[in-house]
Parts: structure tokens; C-alpha cells; sequence
């Protein structure tokens, strides 16, 4: 029961906050604030009584919704999609929060989309049936492409459209796979259901599986996003407003990576390892080309969503090295990338809001103007680029390690990528806070709402740095079994790895 | 003992402190605080050494909390204190506390006080956290937390862009290393499943004959972590240009504490080192080569700081020539010498240069002997330890031990040893040349400011040191003392040398005869007699940072220039801008016209019937 609240009370939140504004347009906003509040509640309160639980699964929920098609509602969590709730919950608060004096245009409809979007997300990572997963994985798009659309920057109708349309070419591909494997499940057993714990294990031929795989995984690698399916990324992040973008990199690319973590490994185990060195490949030069086009950036926002180009090459490495040291990673990544980013979108907001600017070149000597969002764009700035101590530094280092077992040489080439990392991240500091101020600026520094935002990110950024034991622990009873001990003899296409 | 994990604690409680309440404890709250959370882990340090000897213990490892623990691969924060990290312990607290102690009085101007103390203090919890953690992953944690204190304090004084090109020179250059370095733990994780550092020193020879490919490749791929923090060859190039920063920054970052993580981090994993002869002798080989040319590039500077810090680069190559020889202890004594005089004669520079309103030329320094006596005498001091003069100085038998050992080790040779001599040579040129520009001869710049007590007692304090330290160790010709040596026996082996005890003689007789020389020739000739082209040569760094920037900077730097845009993006403009222009045919033919709709049925009429025909009748 507790998972649909997850879902309901932000749908619930999100049509209370539109008719709400035609009373009071504070009120959409501390309604939004607190149906996050609460499922974040509950998700810590579910996250407590871990310790306890027997088995993978924490929670279950399931209702007939069409038998007749095998289709059903049919909700389930374990540690990873709870550990997805709690990041999805956090920065939903926070993207609240940011949004408080940024958007003042129709506010109710406004947090409408947000909450709905957040609904969506939340749907994508409890859902086990097929069926329902593409709907939410739908009710996720429409709503962004609002929030991009209505109240994003200048060029804000082109990058909705580019966002919509990669999107959904992808979710078609997703669609006719979910089909594809609904109907060899049929053919086998009789039964038709888009059941996931039904499909897991479905035998099927060589080449229908790797068929039915591709169209999963590029639905996923879109969302991800992968080099080279990642152009629509760098238009939608830069043109949509600061909460649209903490979403969009926070949440929206994490569910490309729980899509290729909960269905593609599991689902086609076979056809994953077939594939594995090409996609670990794709996965290390989007960390090469994502960097590298981050240090050409002028535009602050564009730059961040190129690092995030970059550092989702590292999910889709670590998910195919089919290590579990690889895989903590994969799900440390997650984590920490959508604190990290979220955290410098916001960062990158709070500035447009002082500068009205987002060029690199327009900013400069602000550190004696702004020391303390100097302070905390440092620490972002190094967990950007890898610092040990703060938490993508454990997910990275995760990620090579484990990689570096099975593909030695793609995993050089992604360690590189700590070095452009460093580049352009560095780059950011010298841009924005040092400097010579090419005008003398009196700006106000932090204010308590933007410090309620941004310390928590600094404590929990931290925190999984200097103990991630507590995440790694939760994560363990999901991984699935392909991962700890693949099956196939390793590959039939090795980039040849020197063992 | 389990107070310990104060000594690395106090420093980050400092910074903590320092960074949050800044603006509320004044200027004398921010000196308490900086100095004496650094003091007070000298104090412990102490008295963590002095339990270890009364209690005889060798070793002592505290675990604090478990950090990573994935299958049976387990990390955690665990610190470990032994004879080696026990001496770098105490030279990064006593040293470190001298120069907090320094920079109230050099800083004290300074508007951003609070920030140069925090980051100061930042980077002693981290220098401690590398020399004194139990496994290669939290040295990892300390290594660039130090890197990025580094580069925080280079660009300390931010205004300057060329103060913050110099702070990320200094971190990309090393963190290429570290990228390397981050390699051999991969490699270590996937063969010895584990990255604590005792467990591998175990496994290491049980795992890996002498000679094994893996084994020389982690010891390589070691090597590059080592010559990126300690600014030795390929990866030299950041040290000077950090000089940017605050001069106590470079007495303490730059010159005693952090360059020096790659010589404890290869005596730290000497056992792999032992094992992978071809690293070894690349060991001693770059320190040889470094030494020198290093030592010319410092010879023909005009900067007083980048003298001292050719210098650093070159005193730390004789680090690394002893530690590819296996002279394990020579290596320590010299990083503990090095770091008594090193850091006086960076202090001594500092108090110069703020006596002169912050000149750093030296051409337009002199005559200083009568106007800064005091700091005259420390400097003199400090560069008599460089320059290795016999018998009264610290330097002259750190380095000795090193120029005997270079030759007369089992893995030793001749030709490390004129390189050692030949440098001894180099480094008494360049040090006296500095002493004699900048204290005799006219008087060019007028003092208008005279160094504090603050500054002037760590100064006597490291004068002294740089002086008796050397007697901890002396050679056989004089008394034979293993103080050091000894102590760090259960870390690091000893190394046995063949040689006479009249050989020995006749080497210190011929390194002492030749920093004599090297005096005397500077003396005479002030302005070293070599060719404009050859000193432009030198002085630029033998030409590294030209190469580098054409083979590696501009490559990059156009190539993301190019392609800004992102070319990728062309693949889906196009399709959009081929489906438009479909798009713009179809909607063309449908004009309204209705001669084009009859045409248009006629042709179509035709073509279907010409194929029925042609498919059925021909």
C-alpha cells in the first residue's frame, strides 16, 4: 500500500497545487514542498526497517488491472528502486525550493508538471509490469516537455521538441520490444502477461534476444544519455528553467540507467554479455567526447550537461563489466551524480538569478562578491571532477576497478577521462569566482532559502564519500545473479583484453 | 594509543572551524585555531612515538570505521603508524606548525586570512591522512586532498589569472600521474584483491617472481603517481610556476611536505619496487638526470623562489636516485634534512621578499648582510645545508650518505655517482649565487619593513635543526651513528654497501672539494660564464613546457575549439533538415491547380499500367 502513496500523493499534490493557485500563489509551492516532504518521510521510514527484511524484495503491491491482455498493476521495491525513491523524493524537495522565486508565471500549472513529472519518475522506478512501465515511462515525458517548453530560456520550443521527439523515438523502439517479448513469452508457455517476474528467464533464440535487447537498451541509452544518441541533452538542460534541469539530470537520465539495470541485464543476460565490450566502448568515448566538449562550453548550463554526457559513461561502462564492484558503482553513479549535477544547475541558477547571465565570459572575480556559493561551487566542483572524500569519487572508482577486469584497455581510456574532467572542472572556478570582476558587482550572498538548499547536498555528498557502506548494503540484495557470475563464456567479440 | 586519529583530526576540525566561523573569531581566533590545531597534533605525534618505543612495538593500526566493503574486497578508514609514517608525522606537524606560526606574521596584511588558514590547515589533516593510511585507497584520499590544497593555495591570491593558470598547471600535471597511479590500484585490486598495503607487501613476493611483467607494470605505473607529486622528469613542469603562491605555502606544500608523497609512497611499497628491477633502476635514473638538470635551470633564475624551487626538484632527485639504488633510509634522512632547510630557506626568501615590499628578483635585491642580520644568519645556515658543507651541517650528511651509496650499493654504479657529485657541484653554485646576489654587493632595494618575532623564531628554530639534524646518521669515516637508520629497520631493509672505508673517504673528500669549488668559481664569476642561448635554454626549464604546450595544450584546446558545436549534432540536424525539405516538395505539388492534379493522375495512370503491361506481356 505504501508504494502507490509514493505515487498517489504527488498526482494528489500536483492537482491540489493547480486549483490551489487561483487562490494564493504561495500556496502551489508549499503544497509541492510538502507531498515531497512526506514521501520522502516514508521512503527514509522504509529505508530504516531494511535491516529486517528477508529477501530482495522490501515491499510488493499488486492489482488485476487488465487480465484478459495479462496486464496488471503491480508495484515492487527493493533496495536499488528504494535508493532511487529517496534521490527522486530529495531532489523533488529541492527542486521546489529552487523554483520559489525563479518561476512566477502560472505557478499552480507550474507545479502541476513538476509533481507530475516526479510521479512519473517515482512509477518508472516501482513498477513490474512491462505494460505499466511504458505508461509511466510516458507520463514522465509529457509534463518535461511543458515545464521545457513554457517557462525555459530563450530557444526553449526548439530543445522541448528535440527532447520530445529523441525521447520518444526511443520509447517506441522500447514499446515494440516490450511487444516483441510479450509475444515469444505467449508463444512459449501460453500465458500472455507483461509480467516481469514472469518474463525474467523467458528462453528465446540467439538472435530474436539481441533484437528484442537493442530496442530496450536504446530507449535507455537515449535517457542515459549515450554518446552518440546524447545531442538532444546539452538544448534541453541549457533551455529548461533550474528545476526542469535539476530534474532532468538529477532523475530523468537515472531512469535510462535503472531501465538498463532492472530489464536489460536480467531480461537478456545472454545478449548483454554478447554485447557488453561495444557498449562498455561507447561508454568510454561519451566519457572522452562529453568532456571534451564540456571544456569548449561558453555557456555555463551547456557545460554542466556536457559533464553529464561525460559521467554517465560511466554508468554504461560499469553496468556491463558484469562485476559487482562495478555495479555498486553503477548505483553509486546514480546517486552522486544526481546530487553533484543537481547541485551545480542550482549553482548555475542561483548565478542567472544575481548575473541574469549564463555566459562564462559575462562572469569572472566573483569570489570576493559571493564567498559562500564560492565555497560550495568548490566542493561541486571537485566532486565533478573526482575528488576523493566526496561521493562520485567511490562510484568511479568502483566502476574502473571493476571494469578494468574484464576490459583493461576501454577502461584506461575512461580513467583519462579523469584527467579532462579535471580540465574543465577547474575551468568553471577560474571562469566564475576568480578573476579580476570585469564590473564592480554588490550582490547579495546566499540566502537562507538557497543555503536550505544546497547544505544538504554538500552533507549528503559527503557522507557517501566517507561512508557508503550504507548504500552498498541495500543495493547488494538486488543485484541479479548475471552480474555476480555471468553465465556465457565471456564474449564473441573481445576487444581483446590482455589478462 | 587510540588517540591517534587526533593527530589528522585536529588539522580538519581546524579547517572546519575556519571555513564556517570565519567572520565571527577575529583575526586572533583565526591564528589560535590554524597554529594550534597543528600544534597540538605535534604534541601528539610526540607522544605517539614515544609510546611506540616504550611499548616496543613496531607498529600500531587503529581502524576507525569500515569504508568500502563490496564482496571480499574491504577498505577501510583504518590509519597505521610505523617508523616511516612516524617520521613523516613529525616532520609535517613540527615543520607545518613552524610555518603556521611564519604566516601569522607574513599573512598578517592579508584580507583573506581566514581562507589561507583554512586551506593550511586543510592540507595537514590530508598530508597526514597520505602518510599515515593502511591501505593505497585512503593514501589516494590524502594524495589529492593534497593536490587540491595545492592548487587552492597556488591560486591563493585569485585576482591574478596567471596565479590561477599556475594553481591548475599544477593540478591537471599531477593528476596525469595520479591517472597513472590510479591504474596500479586497478591492477592491485584485480590481483591481490585487496589495497591494503601491508596485506600486498605480504602477497607481492609469494605472488610474483622477480622480474614478473604485472608486478613491473604496477611498479610503473607507481612511478608515474610519484613523479607527478614530487615534480621529478616527465612531469616537473607545475613546481616552479606554483611559486605563484604565497611563499609559507611553498615552504610548507612545495618544498617539505607534499612534493616529497612520491618518495613515501615508493619506500612505502618498496617490496614491489625490489621485485621489478627495470622500475628500480627508472627509479634512480630519473632521479639522477632530474638532479641536474634541475640544478642548471636554478643556476641561471632570476626569481629567488623559483631558485629555491629548481632546487627542491633537484634535492628531491637525489631522493629518488637513493631510492633506485635501494638506499631506503638515505632517501628519508634527506626528505628530513631537506625539509629543515628547505623550508628555513623558503621562509628566509619570504622574509626577504616582504622586507623589499615583495621583490622577488634578485638582481635587484643585495647588500642585505647589514640591513636583515638575522635574517642573513638563518639564510646562510639554510644554504650551507644545501650546499652540503662538511662536518657542521645537516645537508652535508643526509646527501653524503646518498653520493657514498649511489656508487657502493648492490645496485649502485659509477655513473649515479658523478651525477651525485656532479650535482653537489651544480647545487653549491646556485645556492651561494643567491646568497652572494642577495646579501653582499650594493645596496639596490631599501628595506622598509623588518621581519616579527612571529617570523623570526620558527627561522632560528629551523636553523638549528638544519644543523644537528644531520647527527642522527653518521657515516663510518665519523663516528658511524644509525640513529635513523635503525629506527625505520622494520619498514624499510637496510642496504649493504661494499665499499672501503678509504673509498669513502675519498668520496667525501671529493663531493666536499667540489661544493668548495662550485663556491669559489661563484664567487669570481657572479654572472655563470655560459652562452645567452644556453641560460635562455636553462632558465625556461631545458624547453619541457614548449613541448608540451605544442604536443598536448594546443592539440586540445583547437580540437574543442573545432568542434564546439558538436559534429554529432549535424547527423539529427540533418535528418530534420532532409524530412523538411521532403516536406517542402510534397506540400509544392499540392498547388490548388487543378491541370497539375489532372497531369499528375494522367502520369501516375500511366506508370502503373506501363508496369502491369511490361510485367505481363514482355
Amino acid at each position: 500500500m505504501i508504494l502507490l502513496l509514493f505515487i498517489l500523493i504527488p498526482m494528489a499534490g500536483a492537482l491540489l497545487a493547480w486549483i490551489a493557485a487561483a487562490w494564493n500563489q504561495a500556496l502551489p509551492r508549499w503544497i509541492a514542498l510538502l507531498a515531497m516532504t512526506a514521501d520522502l518521510v516514508l521512503a527514509a521510514g522504509l529505508w530504516w526497517q531494511t535491516e529486517s527484511a528477508t529477501g530482495p524484495w522490501l515491499s510488493t503491491f499488486h492489482r488485476d488491472w487488465m487480465p484478459r491482455f495479462g496486464i496488471s498493476f503491480s508495484l515492487a521495491l527493493d533496495g536499488l528502486s528504494l535508493l532511487m525513491l529517496m534521490l527522486t523524493f530529495f531532489l523533488g524537495a529541492l527542486s521546489v525550493l529552487v523554483s520559489w522565486n525563479e518561476i512566477k508565471e502560472r505557478v499552480g500549472f507550474f507545479h502541476f508538471n513538476l509533481l507530475f513529472v516526479l510521479a512519473g519518475i517515482t512509477g518508472v522506478f516501482l513498477t513490474m509490469d512491462l505494460f505499466l512501465f511504458y505508461f509511466f515511462w510516458e507520463v514522465m515525458l509529457i509534463p518535461m516537455y511543458f515545464l521545457i517548453g513554457i517557462w525555459g530560456h530563450e530557444n526553449r520550443m526548439y530543445a522541448a521538441f528535440k527532447f520530445f521527439i529523441f525521447t520518444q523515438a526511443g520509447g517506441l523502439l522500447m514499446l515494440l520490444a516490450i511487444l516483441g517479448l510479450y509475444f515469444v513469452h505467449a508463444h512459449n508457455t501460453n500465458e500472455y502477461t507483461f509480467s516481469y517476474f514472469a518474463l525474467l528467464n523467458t528462453p528465446m533464440e540467439q538472435t530474436t534476444g539481441r533484437w528484442l535487447m537493442l530496442g530496450f537498451l536504446t530507449a535507455f541509452i537515449v535517457k542515459l544519455p549515450a554518446f552518440p544518441l546524447h545531442t538532444w541533452l546539452p538544448d534541453a538542460h541549457t533551455e529548461a528553467p533550474t528545476a526542469g534541469s535539476v530534474v532532468l539530470a538529477g532523475l530523468l537520465l537515472k531512469t535510462g540507467a535503472y531501465g538498463i539495470l532492472r530489464f536489460v541485464l536480467p531480461l537478456f543476460p545472454e545478449a548483454s554479455q554478447a554485447f557488453a565490450p561495444w557498449i562498455m566502448l561507447l561508454g568510454a568515448v561519451g566519457i572522452l567526447y562529453g568532456g571534451k566538449l564540456a571544456f569548449a562550453q561558453t555557456d555555463l548550463k551547456r557545460l554542466v550537461a556536457y559533464t553529464s554526457v561525460s559521467h554517465m559513461g560511466f554508468v554504461l561502462l560499469g553496468a556491463f563489466a558484469f562485476s559487482e564492484m562495478a555495479y555498486q558503482g553503477v548505483v553509486m553513479q546514480m546517486i552522486t551524480h544526481g546530487i553533484s549535477t543537481g547541485a551545480l544547475f542550482m549553482i548555475a541558477g542561483v548565478l542567472y538569478e544575481r548575473l541574469h547571465t549564463r555566459e562564462l565570459e559575462k562572469m569572472g572575480g566573483l569570489w570576493p562578491a559571493l564567498p559562500g556559493l564560492g565555497v560550495v561551487s568548490m566542493v561541486f566542483v571537485m566532486a565533478s571532477l573526482g575528488l576523493p572524500g566526496l561521493g562520485n569519487f567511490i562510484a568511479e572508482f568502483l566502476v574502473l576497478a571493476g571494469s578494468w577486469q574484464s576490459q583493461p584497455w576501454i577502461t584506461v581510456a575512461a580513467t583519462i577521462g579523469l584527467v579532462i574532467a579535471t580540465i574543465y572542472s577547474l575551468r568553471i572556478m577560474q571562469k566564475v569566482f576568480f578573476g579580476v570582476s570585469w564590473r564592480e558587482y554588490k550582490l547579495p550572498d546566499l540566502s537562507f532559502r538557497e543555503g536550505l538548499m544546497l547544505m544538504p547536498l554538500i552533507a549528503v555528498i559527503i557522507w557517501l564519500g566517507v561512508y557508503p557502506q550504507p548504500v552498498i548494503r541495500t543495493v547488494k540484495p538486488s543485484i541479479p545473479t548475471v552480474v555476480l557470475a555471468p553465465q556465457a563464456p565471456y564474449t564473441d567479440v573481445a576487444i581483446h583484453p590482455t589478462k | 594509543m587510540q588517540w591517534i586519529y587526533l593527530i589528522p583530526a585536529l588539522p580538519f576540525l581546524g579547517a572546519l572551524i575556519l571555513i564556517l566561523f570565519s567572520r565571527r573569531i577575529g583575526k586572533a581566533g583565526v591564528s589560535v585555531i590554524g597554529c594550534g590545531s597543528v600544534g597540538i597534533a605535534a604534541l601528539i605525534t610526540l607522544m605517539a612515538g614515544y609510546q611506540l618505543t616504550a611499548q616496543g612495538l613496531d607498529q600500531f593500526t587503529l581502524p576507525l570505521w569500515n569504508w568500502l566493503s563490496i564482496g571480499n574486497f574491504n577498505i577501510g578508514i583504518t590509519l597505521h603508524l610505523d617508523a616511516l609514517s612516524l617520521a613523516f608525522t613529525f616532520v609535517i606537524t613540527f615543520v607545518g606548525f613552524l610555518i603556521h606560526v611564519y604566516s601569522t606574521g607574513y599573512m598578517s596584511d592579508d584580507p583573506d586570512f581566514a581562507r589561507f588558514f583554512a586551506c593550511m590547515n586543510l592540507f595537514v589533516g590530508a598530508m597526514l591522512m597520505l602518510v599515515l593510511a593502511d591501505n593505497l585507497l585512503l593514501l589516494y584520499f590524502g594524495w589529492e586532498g593534497v593536490g587540491l590544497c595545492s592548487y587552492l593555495l597556488i591560486g591563493f591570491w585569485y585576482k591574478d589569472p596567471a596565479n590561477g593558470a599556475a594553481a591548475r598547471k599544477a593540478f591537471i600535471v599531477t593528476r596525469v600521474g595520479d591517472t597513472a597511479m590510479a591504474i596500479a590500484l586497478f591492477l592491485l585490486v584485480q590481483h591481490t584483491q585487496t589495497l591494503q598495503l601491508s596485506a600486498i607487501l605480504e602477497k607481492a613476493p609469494a605472488l610474483w617472481a622477480s622480474g614478473d611483467p604485472t608486478v613491473v607494470l604496477i611498479a610503473f605505473l607507481l612511478i608515474g603517481g610519484a613523479v607527478g607529486k614530487s615534480a621529478q622528469l616527465p612531469l616537473q613542469t607545475w613546481l616552479p610556476d606554483a611559486m605563484a603562491g604565497p611563499t609559507p605555502v611553498s615552504a610548507l606544500i612545495h618544498a617539505a611536505t607534499m612534493v616529497t608523497a612520491g618518495v613515501y609512497l615508493i619506500a612505502r611499497t618498496n617490496v614491489l619496487f625490489t621485485l621489478s628491477p627495470a622500475a628500480q633502476a627508472t627509479v634512480g635514473i630519473i632521479g639522477a638526470v632530474t638532479l641536474l638538470l634541475a640544478g642548471c635551470s636554478a643556476l641561471v633564475q632570476t626569481d629567488i623562489k623559483r631558485v629555491l624551487a629548481y632546487s627542491t626538484i633537484s634535492q628531491i632527485g637525489y631522493m629518488f636516485l637513493a631510492l633506485g639504488v635501494g638506499a631506503w633510509s638515505a632517501a628519508i634522512f634527506h626528505f628530513i634534512t631537506h625539509a629543515f632547510f628547505k623550508a628555513l630557506l623558503f621562509m628566509g626568501a619570504g622574509a626577504i621578499i616582504v622586507a623589499l615590499h615583495h621583490e622577488q628578483d634578485m638582481f635587484k635585491m643585495g647588500g642585505l648582510r647589514k640591513s636583515l642580520p638575522g635574517v642573513f644568519w638563518v639564510f646562510l645556515i639554510g644554504s650551507a645545508s644545501l650546499a652540503a658543507i662538511p662536518f657542521i651541517t645537516a645537508g652535508f650528511y643526509s646527501k653524503d650518505q646518498i653520493v657514498w651509496l649511489a656508487w657502493t650499493s648492490p645496485l649502485g654504479s659509477p655513473w649515479y655517482w658523478i651525477a651525485a657529485v656532479t650535482g653537489a657541484f651544480i647545487t653549491a653554485m646556485y645556492t651561494f649565487r643567491m646568497v652572494f646576489l642577495v646579501f653582499y654587493g650594493d645596496v639596490k632595494t631599501k628595506v622598509h619593513h623588518h621581519p616579527g618575532n612571529n617570523m623570526m623564531v620558527p627561522l632560528y628554530i629551523l636553523a638549528v635543526l638544519s644543523t644537528i639534524a644531520g647527527f642522527i646518521e653518521l657515516p663510518h669515516t665519523l663516528g658511524h651513528v644509525t640513529l635513523l637508520s635503525d629506527f625505520l629497520a622494520p619498514v624499510l631493509p637496510a642496504v649493504e654497501s661494499h665499499g672501503s672505508v678509504a673509498m669513502e673517504w675519498a668520496s667525501q673528500g671529493a663531493a666536499a672539494a667540489l661544493s668548495f669549488l662550485g663556491i669559489y668559481i661563484i664567487w669570481k664569476f657572479l654572472h655563470v660564464p655560459f652562452a645567452d642561448g644556453l641560460k635562455q635554454f636553462w632558465k625556461d626549464g631545458w624547453g619541457f613546457d614548449t613541448a608540451y604546450d605544442w604536443l598536448f595544450v594546443r592539440p586540445f584546446v583547437q580540437l574543442s575549439r573545432i568542434n564546439r558545436k558538436d559534429v554529432v549534432d549535424r547527423i539529427y540536424t540533418g535528418i530534420a533538415y532532409i524530412t523538411k525539405g521532403f516536406h517542402r516538395m510534397m506540400s509544392a505539388t499540392q498547388s490548388g491547380l487543378l491541370r497539375w492534379y489532372v497531369m499528375g493522375i494522367v502520369m501516375g495512370a500511366v506508370v502503373i499500367l506501363s508496369v502491369i503491361i511490361w510485367r505481363e506481356f514482355v
